[in-house]
């Protein structure tokens, strides 16, 4: 909106970093989901089940846990909508 | 009628264009018992084909009529070069002032408002008739 | 063991526990005391329905054959959930903004209300969604032989299609009484999204119990399992990398394009805010789903004998470790998981099946019928054709599941069938997404790529699932058809050796969105295409409303007649009187403004979705409204709408409300003192005639001493006659200006308001020109009873009634007689089937003086309305034009006991005064 407006306060300036923090999470958990592609190539065998389903539930908490705080402070953004970045 | 033998040598005719039967009833009995001959008409719509049929000596035309006010009609007699110069006396209950110019300005020859005088019209109808 | 008779009676106590869930949710929110329900768990439960009977219990034969790749399925979706604020978001502020019904309205609504593409989405669904409830109807009939074949023989067993029959059936009869009770999407499905709430934690628990008694008493803790997989041939994970990307895409297009998902996440959405809940608990609840299904599948296979099916193993593990009341939770599980897919599936496709094919082709019949037209009135209820359209769908949707089930049944891999349904429906996801981040993406483009990809996937996917030579004969298989070797189905343009599943959904989803890009590129979009575009791409920013409908000429009667239909008379009149006053304005009939129109066709569009709603109204306000004038106030993109200071805009429409009230005060201020100058005429007309024939009459007695004696008597009756008539007139302007003033004295007394109407038509009767005149009441709603002034309550009647006789000009005149309560008043409607009043005299009949018609009529004063207006008054209710009814209308309203203030003096005019614009000229 306001275009002169440089420096923001520093709450709308956190509250935009969360933003942006929401819109990388997926991304993130796109590439470690992925990941395991990479793992096997011509002269290894695949990986171990158990190793790769520990990995992959690892990767599945942490994205929960990231997305339960991030919700926490996007709640109300997303209440009233209408923000710019 | 019993008023009807009256005075022979006039024997002209009014033709009473009126919707309240009994205002007709009114008129009829006084200028019949002058010796006119009077028919009576109700309706708005179709007073002009009365008018050209039956061609009276004198018209006399209220203004509130169903169907087509008399303020048309009378415009519609002048703009006729047959009717152009009818005698009309025109009646009216609404009197005011305005009624009675606009009733002018379309050529209305006398114009009375109700209730009238019976003395009133009977003498109206005679002038017209005469003038 | 359990046998197989309590299992079948501890399934039918669970289905009589969720109707009791879905009935008492349903009555609670009725009243307005469930917000609890609407909690952002509930919402997340409700998404549960991702999980069908197919993740229960076909993710741990999935993991027995081919293991961590069955995880793909709840990796996409938690990256979509994960991501919420990038798609889901925006979905659900779009879906609330346009009042979305389901994924073929927002299609259908985003490329310029288009039905063509609802009707394309909708055959989508259908064909994506039937094998998929055909899915769940067996897993229950397998379910349900499992116990059977432990059961001891002697036990009459129903056959597999019986079980499949019955399940069916009970669904249908839950989603019609839970699924259709109102038109309204946005009205939810309280009841519904509460059970399905039930069914997700019945199934988690039932997952998790099995599970742990499967790691901690048939294995040896987490440390144990973890030995044990490494111990069994699915311990090296094969990951084949084209199926690992492509099947995690696949499940996050087909969370996001599911007809039954959309239902739940964009639908049945009360708060944005539960979404940001939802982000991190449902992708939680889908961790926790799957977090034991490599366990259970490692300990199916090395303790179960050779051969079992290991879609089943999470029945018969308990089952053979004895543990018949685990078993049973565990089918409680399955069958909550298959009962909630289908009952939201059923829902969603009915919604979707009813607004974009039954009531556009019965507005296209209706419209070559000539019956739409505006005047057609209350009598074809669009809104009961709605209902019984999607109650007819359900059925039709469960019957073809269930006859996809019958036909194909028993095809052993339930996995495979489910992933066959989520390519069908990410057909979808192209048009969906382009439609809400590019502006450019035109109608065209949609239509061609989504057949483009429909057609891809039922010609290499969907077919070839039959078998080979089930519908395609094995020699196109291997040949291509007549020989050409680059179709084969399942080896399009010489892409041999891939997997068939990615296969398809590689070639379907590519030429899918490369078709729709290039023609979106290639097309221009109709202007009203582009509004919607931008409406929903700029769904965030979006400062006022669109200018959908620029040059409004519609009639707002015309409006409310049909909007009657489609909302109900209540709801349609409630809507009109609440826009009207929102404009300044009093009764029914707002301006029929760009904004209103806007806002009604959304409105109706909350019923039978965009396209239907804006065929509809473009109906009866004419053509595709949108100029180039108004396609240039939004080109200008992005900047002029932010420039607008919404405190600006606030006074400036205050200004125009108010601008508008003095207008509307003007006009009938000016129409009042033309009225008041012509009543002067009149009532000196109507004091003078009579006065006229009184003087005559006086002065032919007078004069005429000759007299015969039976002229004078006549002559005299007419004079007395005469009189009487000036008195009425004058009792009338008494009483009336009594009532104005306050002096009145009102009697309370109770009475029948059903004896009431039949003394006023017997007064009213009595009194008027006599022609046929068919009455039409309905008695039983008429025993009211009623305590206020029923003298003048009945002078009122006989006057609406007396009105309707003397003006209505239908070849067979009728009079309705309607009677509703309303909370503690009662509503009595007179409704005739005449011409009915111009809507320009309708805010004026009620003034002293006005008279319904100028020119004909030369008699009346027109002061009967106005009397009745004071009487109504007077006691506490109202008297008002009812616009819309297909002829002239009266509604009075009063409240049903009435303690009446005692007034100073007596009213005069007892004499049947008031009675119709006065009865001068008889």
């Amino acid at each position: 909106m306001a275009r002169g407006a440089q420096f923001l306060e520093r709450q709308t300036y956190r509250r935009r970093r969360m933003i942006d923090g929401a819109r990388l999470l997926p991304v993130i958990g796109a590439i470690a989901f992925v990941m395991p592609i990479l793992w096997r190539t011509d002269t290894t065998p695949g990986a171990s089940t158990a190793h790769g389903g520990l990995y992959l539930f690892a990767i599945w908490f942490g994205l929960i846990l990231a997305a339960f705080a991030l919700s926490r402070r996007l709640r109300n953004v997303a209440g009233d909508g209408r923000v710019e970045d | 009628m019993p008023w009807g033998e009256g005075m022979p040598e006039k024997g002209k005719q009014v033709l009473l264009i009126e919707d309240e039967p009994h205002i007709v009833e009114a008129i009829r009995f006084i200028l019949t018992r002058d010796g006119w001959g009077v028919e009576a008409h109700a309706d708005g719509a179709d007073a002009i084909e009365v008018i050209q049929r039956l061609a009276p000596d004198v018209l006399i035309l209220d203004v509130m009529l169903p169907g087509r006010s008399g303020y048309e009609i009378l415009q519609d007699l002048r703009a006729d070069a047959a009717t152009a110069r009818l005698p009309v006396l025109m009646l009216t209950a609404r009197g005011q002032d305005r009624d009675r110019d606009l009733a002018q300005r379309y050529g209305v020859s006398r114009f009375m408002t109700k209730p009238f005088s019976n003395l009133d019209v009977l003498t109206s109808v005679r002038e017209l008739s005469g003038g | 063991m359990v046998p197989f008779k309590i299992l079948v009676l501890v399934c039918l106590a669970y289905v009589i526990f969720l109707f009791l869930v879905a009935f008492v949710v349903e009555n609670r929110a009725r009243q307005g005391r469930a917000r609890w329900l609407r909690a952002p768990i509930v919402y997340t439960l409700s998404l549960s329905i991702y999980c069908t009977a197919w993740t229960f219990y076909g993710a741990v034969g999935y993991a027995a054959r081919s293991g961590l790749e069955f995880l793909t399925i709840y990796l996409g979706p938690t990256l979509v959930f994960v991501g919420w604020w990038w798609v889901l978001r925006k979905l659900v502020r779009i879906g609330k903004a346009q009042r979305v019904t389901s994924i073929a309205d927002l299609i259908s609504s985003r490329y310029g209300k288009s039905n063509l593409l609802g009707v394309i989405v909708t055959l989508l669904a259908v064909a994506g969604t039937t094998p998929y409830i055909a899915l769940q109807l067996q897993s229950i009939s397998l379910s349900f032989a499992v116990f059977a074949a432990e059961t001891r023989p002697g036990w009459a067993l129903p056959g597999r299609d019986a079980t499949a029959l019955w399940v069916a059936g009970g669904l249908v009869i839950f989603t019609i009484l839970f699924g259709t009770r109102n038109l309204d999407a946005n009205e939810q499905h309280h009841g519904i999204v509460t059970a399905i709430a039930v069914e997700a934690v019945v199934k988690l628990v039932a997952l998790l119990a099995v599970g742990i008694f499967v790691v901690w008493v048939l294995a040896d803790g987490p440390r144990g399992v973890f030995d044990l997989i490494e111990a069994t041939d699915v311990a090296e994970w094969r990951l084949q990398p084209g199926r690992w990307a492509g099947l995690t895409f696949l499940s996050a297009a087909a969370i996001l394009c599911l007809p039954r998902m959309f239902q739940v996440m964009v639908v049945e959405n009360a708060d944005e805010r539960h979404l940001a809940t939802a982000s991190w608990a449902f992708p939680l609840y889908l961790a926790l789903m799957s977090l034991f299904v490599v366990p259970i599948a490692v300990v199916g296979l090395l303790t179960m004998p050779e051969g079992s099916n290991p879609d089943l193993f999470v029945l018969t593990l308990p089952l053979s470790a004895g543990r018949g009341d685990l078993a049973m939770l565990a089918f409680l599980g399955g069958f909550s998981s298959a009962t909630s897919m289908v009952i939201v599936a059923a829902i969603a496709l009915a919604t979707m099946v009813s607004n974009h094919i039954v009531v556009p082709l019965w507005l296209r019949m209706a419209r070559v019928a000539g019956e739409v037209a505006p005047a057609a009135g209350y009598a074809g209820d669009v809104r009961r054709l709605v209902l019984r359209a999607r109650r007819a769908s359900i059925a039709g949707v469960l019957a073809l599941g269930y006859a996809y089930f019958h036909f194909t049944g028993g095809s052993s891999a339930l996995a495979a069938i489910g992933l066959i349904a989520f390519v069908g429906v990410a057909q979808a996801l192209p048009a969906l997404i382009g439609g809400i981040f590019w502006r450019g993406a035109s109608r065209n483009g949609a239509a061609v790529g989504l057949c483009l990809g429909f057609g891809i996937w039922i010609y290499a996917l969907f077919l070839p699932s039959f078998g080979p030579d089930g519908v395609i004969p094995a020699d196109v298989m291997i040949n291509g058809p007549f020989g050409i070797g680059w179709l084969r189905p399942q080896a399009l343009f010489g892409s041999e050796g891939m997997d068939p599943l990615l296969h398809a959904l590689f070639w379907s989803l590519l030429l899918n969105s490369g078709a729709f890009c290039l023609v979106s590129i290639f097309s221009f979009p109709t202007p009203l295409e582009r509004l919607q575009g931008a409406q929903f791409v700029n769904v965030f920013d979006r400062a006022g409303g669109t200018r959908g409908w620029a040059h409004g000429v519609a009639e707002a009667e015309d409006l409310l007649v049909m909007a009657q239909r489609i909302l109900g008379g209540d709801a349609a009149q409630g809507f009109f009187h609440a826009e009207a006053a929102a404009q300044g304005k009093a009764g029914f009939l707002p301006d029929t403004t760009p904004e209103f129109i806007e806002a009604l066709e959304r409105r109706l569009s909350a019923s039978v979705g965009a396209a239907t709603a804006h065929a509809m109204v473009g109906q009866i306000v004419g053509g595709s409204m949108i100029s180039v004038e108004d396609l240039m106030a939004v080109a200008n993109e992005t900047a002029q709408i932010m420039e607008y200071s919404s405190r600006l805009e606030a006074k400036s429409e205050e200004l125009i409300r108010t601008a508008r009230q003095l207008r509307e005060a003007n006009e009938k201020l000016t129409k009042l003192s033309v009225q008041k100058d012509a009543f002067l005429s009149q009532i000196s007309h109507e004091l003078r005639t009579p006065m006229t024939s009184i003087r005559a009459f006086s002065e032919i007695l007078r004069d005429g001493a000759d007299l015969p004696l039976a002229d004078r008597h006549k002559y005299a009756g007419i004079i007395q006659e005469e009189a009487i008539r000036l008195t009425r007139l004058l009792d009338d302007l008494l009483d009336l200006s009594v009532l104005e003033n306050g002096q009145v004295t009102l009697h309370s007394t109770s009475a029948n308001l059903h004896d009431l109407i039949d003394s006023a038509l017997r007064s009213a009767g009595a009194t008027a020109a006599g022609r046929d005149f068919a009455i039409l009441r309905d008695p039983a709603s008429e025993h009211v009873g009623l305590t206020t002034d029923t003298d003048r309550l009945t002078q009122v009647f006989i006057n609406l009634v007396s009105n309707a006789r003397k003006y209505c000009d239908a070849a067979h005149p009728e009079l309705r007689i309607r009677v509703t309560e309303r909370g503690a008043d009662v509503e009595v409607d007179f409704i005739d089937n005449g011409s009915g009043i111009g809507k320009e005299n309708q805010a004026l009949i009620f003034e002293k003086f006005a008279r319904l018609t100028d020119q004909t009529r030369a008699g009346g004063a027109g002061l009967g309305l106005a009397i009745c207006r004071e009487v109504m008054s007077k006691l506490g209710g109202t008297i008002a034009y009812l616009p819309g009814q297909g002829g002239a209308a009266f509604r009075v309203r009063l409240p049903r006991r009435r303690i009446l203030p005692r007034g100073g003096s007596v009213a005069p005019g007892a004499h049947g005064a008031g009675q119709g614009p006065v009865a001068a000229q008889g």
